[in-house]
């Protein structure tokens, strides 16, 4: 899932400063599997924003709504009668960055992001997301006994580890393992050391970001 | 709410039923009076008061919330007052970043058959928040 985190409150009060009423809107997507825009979120957020603005002595309100999710245009219309019907000034949106962009291409109020999205990821534990894909567009997983190496290794090396390697570890940090020892150990227990032998070739960016903004069509999907 | 001359601040207590709520019902028990401050919220366990609780008690009136729970390692349901614990210390930090004293929000300990400690705490939470004062709301509106 897309992994986010929300902002630091001051930074959403400041984009808050000037208006009196917003539609916060949170989402039922990975943001909220990530604990980071859901409902619960979205309450959140909203109380502590009414407590800050109360403090200052500046009336403020809050409508919170929760849609299914905000990377469909058919879910982002479910607020227009919010919008456009109760005086919104702003939006404040709780999804990952296409949320935000889906509203401000709908609605003709500023719209802010009250997340910083940060990867493609999964958890580790309760409370606790990772980074494990980068979206190159090629995915070559299988080579690796199942391990990325181009998002899992610091460096995104494709022919064994760095000089860097040490303990398990990468020499970035303590906290990341290296991803070639994990690589190497899931190998040799699928008894496919002999691969590693064989020179991957250079990668073809060109799938990734480094070919400029993406798109995936379905023609079968089109209506 | 508070009135305009009211300067008593008002605290909600989320006691949990094991052990929380049985002290305060022991200090009853035993006649010992305590702030009328404090109004107590049963809850089945201290687990169960989430971090929207306590900022909707603050929003709505409330200048101090006390998290009351069983002893750590004695939680009737194992590890609800670790979770309430990590909860609380959210809020706070929440708080300070708002710019409320993280202090208006505490958790304490107290097992079933203390209702002097329950009285003791209770007497504390009151007077530091008495200190810090009711919360000022800038009431320009």
């Amino acid at each position: 899932m897309v992994v986010a985190e929300r902002k630091p409150i001051k930074e959403i009060l400041a984009m808050m400063a000037d208006y009196k009423k917003i539609l916060l809107v949170g989402c039922k997507g990975c943001v909220t599997v990530c604990c980071a825009g859901g409902t619960k979120e979205v309450g959140i957020l909203a109380s502590a924003l009414r407590i800050a603005k109360k403090k200052e002595g500046k009336p403020f309100e809050v409508i919170e709504k929760t849609l299914e999710r905000q990377c469909d245009p058919e879910y982002i219309e479910q607020v227009a009668p919010i919008v456009e019907g109760e005086g919104v000034e702003a939006i404040l949106s709780m999804a990952c960055s296409v949320g935000p962009q889906y509203l401000a291409k709908r609605y003709n109020v500023p719209v802010y992001p009250a997340l910083n999205t940060t990867f493609i990821g999964g958890s580790l534990e309760h409370g606790v997301w990772a980074e494990f894909c980068q979206a190159c567009g090629n995915c070559i997983i299988h080579y690796f006994g199942g391990i990325c190496p181009i998002a899992r290794c610091s460096k995104s090396l494709l022919n064994g580890p760095c000089g860097g390697s040490a303990g398990g570890k990468c020499e970035v940090s303590p906290e990341i393992d290296c991803a070639w020892h994990l690589i190497y150990e899931r190998m040799k227990a699928l008894g496919k050391l002999d691969e590693l032998t064989k020179i991957f070739p250079i990668k073809d960016w060109s799938t990734s970001r480094d070919g400029g903004p993406r798109k995936v069509v379905r023609e079968d999907m089109k209506l | 709410m508070h009135s305009e001359s009211d300067t008593s601040p008002r605290i909600l207590a989320f006691c949990c039923m094991y052990c929380a709520y049985a002290a305060a019902d022991a200090a009853g028990s035993l006649r010992l009076s305590y702030s009328p401050s404090v109004e107590i919220v049963l809850v089945p366990c201290s687990g169960r008061v989430s971090i929207l609780d306590i900022l909707r008690a603050l929003e709505h009136g409330a200048d101090g919330v006390l998290v009351a729970g069983c002893e750590e390692g004695s939680c009737h349901f194992s590890t609800g007052n670790f979770r309430a614990k990590k909860r609380v210390e959210y809020v706070r930090k929440l708080l300070e970043e708002i710019g409320i004293e993280p202090e208006r929000v505490q958790m304490h300990h107290v097992s079933a058959s203390q209702g002097v400690r329950f009285r003791e705490i209770v007497q504390k939470v009151t007077d530091e928040i008495s200190r810090l004062g009711v919360i000022n709301w800038n009431k320009k509106y």
